[in-house]
């Protein structure tokens, strides 16, 4: 291990930090007025939503703003040193060796075409003086610290042949290499599945307890900061609004802005009808027009005209002490007139729907892809065809106005399914029967115009969904045509402008292009375009997971509104299970291609449990303080398709595996109750004595 | 990737077959005006049938086309009518001093090229990069007939230190060789300098750069180790392909200086129409192109670990 | 909001977003230098007969020098060649002939170039695999050999020239449209328009080239340049059109020999077709600038 000077004092100072960037049209702050104080040992975490400059902080610790960006006011002090004043090379020395960092995209991260030894010995040969024989080493150790199987055969892989999950563990490894005392993360599990994402969790907690590292922990995601963090800061718009310790910001919040967060995520609290979410009105000022005085000041329930948007010299309103624990801050002029304990916001409206007649039932519905290999091997082994199972024998159904969740992780075939479903796939085998008539068989070019119009979907990625070279209006306008909805012109452009109605956007957007429009707003276009031909089922592929999370409360809400109207059936793919458990009747887990289990939400969120059903329960992240989760970490890698195990699909990683049993035979669908089936060779008494995962406990003020 | 080198070679063969089927139609397909070309415009109707039927011409084409392909692969390419000697005797030595000539273009070209698209690139947006990037669009926009009567002007007439023809004829001589590859050089490397940049800048913008920055990896470590690494594989598939341009680009050169090379030689027979002379220099000059196309695909293939180990 | 009021509104922005684009492009020195060059030279095409100061073909005074004064009054500017024909009129009226061909063969590429490489991009399978195979073996062709091949079995001729450009570029269009078709299949605008029955015409015609716009653009530009040189070399190799019409590529060629004593014959030629072209490289340039800036 390299020779650390020991530092007394904080390893991290950031003092009235100002950085800003520098474009054409002129200076654009993107932070103002940050401070923190970083121990070692401690973890801090940096919350927020897109464009709240948390990224660009940690950029700028690093001192890599890139060249139209500056840090243009207070300092960035390491272990007594200002960053700000040190040299490119006595900064080379600082990173990759007391500083580090672990990204977002691991894939991206690291050099497609370097051996992943390579990229790990370069970390300690470069700022330590070691032999290659010491550097492998070293390489080797801390691979199976970060827990990753057979190091030797990583060490000699390139980054696409390991799995994103193992990538993240491998830029984690290369970031400890050389024992830094700052570790900074940006998002580190975004682009990772809920049960991989736990494991990285796990193993970051680990890291931090052994090697005493001083962590930032960036993210978007409440839960997750309650999972890795001691302190947390919440940042808008480019300033920190609250910070203080988890306990303080999560239990005790003081800003409007915070309190406005909390109310718009799902926690296990809120329910859809009688304690729904609320979302945060209005809309994030552009960087270049920040309201005078505060900041969130035109989105605030408790603004106050004259006192809340009076001009500050220096910026915007000042951090004042909360008092009590020390530390505890928050950038509000009125917290301590605001009462809280009188505060019932406005929910987005709640009636219970009733359910009415059955409009989809999938009958072992199977879908196989072919893959034919043309190689020499594979004709040898006479396996020239082989068979991707994507779908395996689903069978559930849906009904009138139900919301049904489609619950998975990547490669689990969800997305396949929508495919059968909307026609643009044909199921190999098994019935597919929407309002009476089997389509399984019926691609859509074969379907009609009334029952294309019936069953639409709603897309992941609002910034994909629209076609960039057309106006609003006429996308709209042609679906509506196409739909058989109205023909004449004047009809169809009145149907526009009532749908941008019904979506709540002003009727000038028809006008628009879509890059003139932001992410929530592209996405209520696109529901309005999946419910031009009044449909009977919406297919809604993770709606909302792009979305920031008070557009999230916002989008989440405007759906429900139209199903409540419409009556419609809304089949929900995601794999927020927070989200479904506020919104969906009820929830279908999916795993390889098969369902694991299904059941209505409050069968499914509570014993009996199927094995996978409760590590994805522990697995995801809740931004509750009083919830405690039971920890379920997962082994191994998810199958490939191709291959998929023999027997039970998830016994390869299934913490509860009782046996042989499990790897050859196909498991029961074993009623738990009528209509909550799960997929599983366990006795159903076993699973019944299983305690529950997420368990709601008292809030005791805790004598520290 | 035994496999995927395999098929590329199989690919690479059936277009060899289908351009020689074309070929052979678009030339050989009506024996009469085979006839008028090889013996000449005033030979008579009987000589013509005479020389016809000598050679075979009134069996069916595709019995034809297969004996014509069987000679083509053993060398035999029939005789020059212009050149009244065996095709293969004229072709050859062409071929080589074409190469001679392309060797001489490709020696400057690359070093010169990559190094000026490296240095563009990394500093993207720069002095030296607006520089070296509107030089390379000015260079690639004088034809390279343009260049030939510039660059002639100033050295040959003005300042009298390069000769004005390069026939070659006291044997070889490296002066003569100058002034056309100069030409080469100088239409061809703006074009794999933005190449090379293009790759080069968007290379700079990855991640993984960062990611190397940010692990305190010295600067020119970080580009010789990874960013060399990931930009040149695009543009060494250009540079194998600026070989199959030059097989055009000489003709207008070695017209222009009078270079006794293959570019030359296909003008001449095209505007003589002398056809098995056309045959030959056309396929020959398929081949080459189809042949740097595979090579660059192969090895395109080879550099990428993504692909080859899949 | 009445129907008409939006009808008029959105053509009104039609015409505004074109201005607005050519505006964009002030932004780029370069690219605003190279679209002066091509407008110069489609003035000087447009009105040749009033600005070239003798007829293109009228043999006057032979071998003048740049400057010297015609016998019937008016100057020879750049000089008369060999036969005595203005150089001045010839290059004015030869920017007709290159800006008449060139842009007419770019276009018929594009016409063909443009549905094969949606189909094999959006289609792939047999398709693709057709379509591909046929524009690799014409690419395999060195491009001159190609035009040498052809011009030299059917002849020159104006039309000759225009299906011999279109032959050899269109592949070259082709492997484009269909990279960028590839790229945009992917996209979430494309599958739902599949999910909503689109018709595979609808969706490559309207909802993907619409967005391979941008680069298809910039190469239209420098293919543009491109076939003006194409057309030069054709001419200077004398393969292009028969003389006496002139035609920047066989003036040089005509006059070479004599270069020695009389550059001006040749050097001017040369210049107005590499600013013709430069001009097409420096817009394409620019306009790759701004909408990466955008």
């Amino acid at each position: 291990m390299g020779v650390k000077q020991d530092y007394d004092g904080p390893i991290l100072e950031c003092r009235n930090l100002c950085i800003s960037y520098f474009t054409r049209a002129g200076e654009i702050p993107a932070v103002v007025d940050f401070n923190l104080t970083l121990n070692k040992g401690d973890s801090v975490g940096l919350v927020g939503e897109s464009g709240c400059g948390k990224s660009t902080v940690a950029m700028a610790v690093m001192q890599y703003l890139g060249n139209n960006g500056g840090i243009v006011g207070g300092e960035v002090i390491y272990k007594g040193q200002d960053l700000g004043k040190m040299s490119e090379e006595e900064l080379r020395q600082l990173r990759g060796n007391e500083i580090s960092m672990v990204y977002q995209e691991p894939m991206a991260s690291l050099n497609p075409s370097m051996r992943l030894g390579r990229q790990l010995m370069e970390v300690p040969l470069c700022h330590e003086s070691i032999t290659e024989k010491e550097a492998y080493d070293r390489a080797i150790q801390i691979l199976a610290d970060v827990k990753l199987p057979d190091p030797e055969r990583v060490m000699d892989s390139y980054p696409h042949q390991i799995s994103g999950g193992q990538q993240q563990r491998v830029v984690i490894a290369m970031a400890l290499l050389s024992n830094p005392s700052l570790l900074l993360l940006d998002e580190p599990t975004t682009a990772l599945d809920v049960t991989v994402e736990a494991g990285i969790i796990e193993l970051i907690g680990e890291i931090a307890g052994r090697f005493d590292t001083s962590m930032i922990y960036i993210s978007h995601n409440l839960g997750l900061i309650l999972a890795t963090c001691d302190r947390v800061n919440v940042m808008y718009s480019g300033v920190v609004v609250e910070q203080g310790t988890v306990d303080e910001v999560f239990d005790h919040m003081r800003h409007p802005y915070t309190k406005g967060l909390f109310s718009a995520i799902p926690l296990p609290g809120a329910n859809k009808t009688e304690r729904p979410l609320v979302p945060i009105r209005g809309q994030l000022p552009l960087p270049h027009e920040r309201p005078a005085g505060c900041y969130f000041g035109p989105r605030c329930d408790f603004f106050v005209e004259g006192k809340c948007d009076r001009a500050i010299e220096r910026g915007t309103v000042p951090m004042s002490n909360v008092g009590g624990e020390a530390g505890h801050e928050v950038r509000c002029v009125r917290w301590q007139e605001i009462d809280w304990e009188s505060y019932r916001p406005e929910g987005l409206s709640g009636e219970p729907m009733e359910r009415g007649r059955e409009v989809l039932a999938l009958d072992h519905m199977r879908k196989y892809y072919e893959l034919r290999d043309n190689s020499i091997a594979a004709m040898i082994k006479g396996s020239r065809v082989r068979y991707v199972k994507a779908n395996e024998s689903l069978s559930f159904n849906a009904h009138e106005c139900e919301t049904v969740a489609i619950v998975g992780e990547s490669g689990c075939g969800k997305s396949t399914f929508a495919k059968v479903l909307m026609g643009l796939e044909t199921a190999t085998d098994g019935k597919v029967i929407f309002n009476g008539q089997d389509v399984g068989e019926l691609p859509v070019q074969k379907r009609s115009p009334e029952q294309v119009g019936s069953m639409q979907m709603i897309f992941q990625n609002p910034f994909d969904t629209l076609n960039p070279s057309h106006s609003v209006g006429a996308q709209l306008a042609r679906v509506i045509k196409k739909f058989g909805v109205e023909t004449e012109r004047e009809k169809v452009h009145q149907r526009v402008l009532e749908l941008l109605d019904l979506v709540k956007l002003p009727r000038d957007f028809a006008r628009r292009r879509p890059r003139q429009l932001s992410g929530g707003q592209k996405q209520r276009v696109g529901i309005a375009r999946a419910f031009a031909g009044r449909p009977a089922m919406v297919v809604a592929d993770e709606p909302v997971s792009a979305l920031d999370v008070s557009v999230q409360a916002a989008v989440t809400g405007l759906l429900m509104d139209i199903q409540r109207t419409y009556r419609t059936t809304l089949l929900f793919i995601s794999h927020d299970l927070s989200l479904v458990r506020y919104l969906a009747d009820r929830v279908v887990v999916m795993y390889l291609g098969s369902i694991m289990e299904q059941g209505t939400t409050d069968e499914v969120f509570a014993p009996p449990y199927h094995p996978y059903t409760e590590a994805l329960l522990s697995a995801v992240p809740i931004a509750d303080t009083s919830i405690e989760k039971k920890r379920i970490i997962l082994e191994g890698n998810l199958p490939s398709v191709l291959n998929p195990p023999k027997g039970c699909p998830f016994h390869t990683r299934c913490p509860r595996k009782i046996g042989k049993i499990c790897e050859t035979e196909t498991p029961p669908n074993a009623e738990a109750g009528p209509g909550h089936t799960i997929f599983c060779h366990i006795p159903m008494e076993e699973l019944r004595a299983v305690e529950p995962v997420i368990v709601q406990t008292k809030k005791t003020k805790a004598a520290e | 990737m035994l496999i995927f080198v395999v098929r590329r070679f199989g690919t690479m063969i059936l277009t060899m077959v289908v351009v020689s089927i074309l070929l052979f139609l678009l030339l050989e397909i009506n024996p009469g005006s085979v006839a008028i070309k090889v013996l000449g415009p005033y030979s008579s109707e009987e000589q013509r049938t005479i020389w016809l039927e000598h050679h075979g011409y009134f069996r069916p084409i595709y019995i034809r086309y297969i004996e014509w392909l069987g000679h083509f692969i053993a060398g035999n390419f029939g005789e020059s009518v212009r050149f009244k000697t065996p095709v293969a005797n004229v072709l050859w030595p062409r071929l080589g001093n074409t190469g001679i000539l392309g060797l001489a273009t490709m020696l400057v070209v690359v070093p010169l090229s990559l190094l000026l698209g490296v240095l563009a690139g990394m500093r993207e947006g720069s002095r030296l990069d607006r520089t070296i990037s509107v030089g390379s669009i000015v260079t690639t926009s004088v034809p390279e007939f343009a260049s030939a009567v510039l660059l002639s002007a100033v050295f040959v007439f003005y300042l009298d230190i390069l000769p004005g023809t390069s026939s070659m004829s006291d044997g070889f001589s490296v002066r003569q060789l100058i002034l056309p590859a100069m030409v080469l050089v100088l239409y061809d490397f703006g074009y794999v300098t933005r190449m090379t940049r293009a790759s080069m800048a968007e290379v700079m913008t990855t991640h993984y750069i960062r990611t190397a920055v940010l692990k305190g990896l010295p600067y020119n470590e970080v580009i010789r180790r990874h960013a060399l690494r990931n930009a040149l594989i695009a543009p060494f598939t250009v540079i194998m392909l600026q070989i199959n341009w030059l097989l055009s680009g000489v003709i207008v050169v070695e017209f222009f200086f009078a270079y006794k090379g293959f570019g030359a030689l296909l003008l001449e027979a095209s505007l003589n129409k002398d056809i098995f002379l056309i045959e030959a220099c056309a396929m020959v000059a398929v081949f080459v192109a189809v042949g740097t196309q595979t090579l660059a695909d192969v090895g395109y293939t080879y550099l990428n670990p993504r692909i080859r180990f899949g | 909001m009445t129907d008409q009021a939006i009808v008029v509104v959105r053509r009104e922005s039609r015409i505004l977003r074109f201005f607005k684009a050519v505006a964009l492009l002030r932004e780029s020195v370069v690219g605003m230098i190279g679209l002066g060059l091509i407008v110069f030279w489609v003035l000087m095409a447009i009105f040749a007969d009033v600005l070239s100061p003798f007829p293109p073909n009228a043999t006057i005074f032979p071998l003048a020098a740049p400057g010297t004064a015609a016998p019937d009054g008016g100057v020879f500017w750049l000089g008369t060649d060999h036969i005595g024909r203005d150089i001045l009129s010839r290059i004015i009226h030869g920017s007709r002939t290159v800006l008449l061909y060139g842009p007419l063969a770019t276009f018929c590429a594009y016409a063909v170039g443009i549905p094969m490489g949606l189909a094999a991009g959006y289609r792939r399978g047999t398709t693709d695999d057709i379509l591909s195979f046929i524009a690799n073996v014409i690419l395999s062709f060195p491009v001159l050999v190609l035009y040498v091949i052809i011009i030299a079995t059917i002849g020159a001729s104006a039309a000759n020239i225009v299906v011999a450009v279109t032959f050899a570029s269109a592949p070259g269009i082709f492997r484009i449209v269909r990279g960028l078709a590839l790229d945009l299949r992917s996209r979430e605008y494309v599958f739902a328009a599949e999910t909503r029955g689109e018709s595979p015409a609808r969706i490559m015609f309207v909802e993907i080239l619409p967005n391979a716009r941008g680069p298809l653009i910039v190469d239209a530009c420098l293919r543009l340049g491109y076939v003006i040189i194409t057309i030069g070399v054709l001419g200077f190799l004398g393969l292009g059109l028969p003389p006496p019409d002139p035609d920047w590529g066989g003036m040089i060629n005509e006059t070479r020999q004599m270069a020695m004593s009389f550059p001006h014959m040749t050097v001017f030629p040369c210049i107005a077709i590499s600013s013709l072209v430069l001009g097409f490289n420096l817009l394409a340039d620019g306009l790759r600038e701004v909408s990466l800036r955008d």
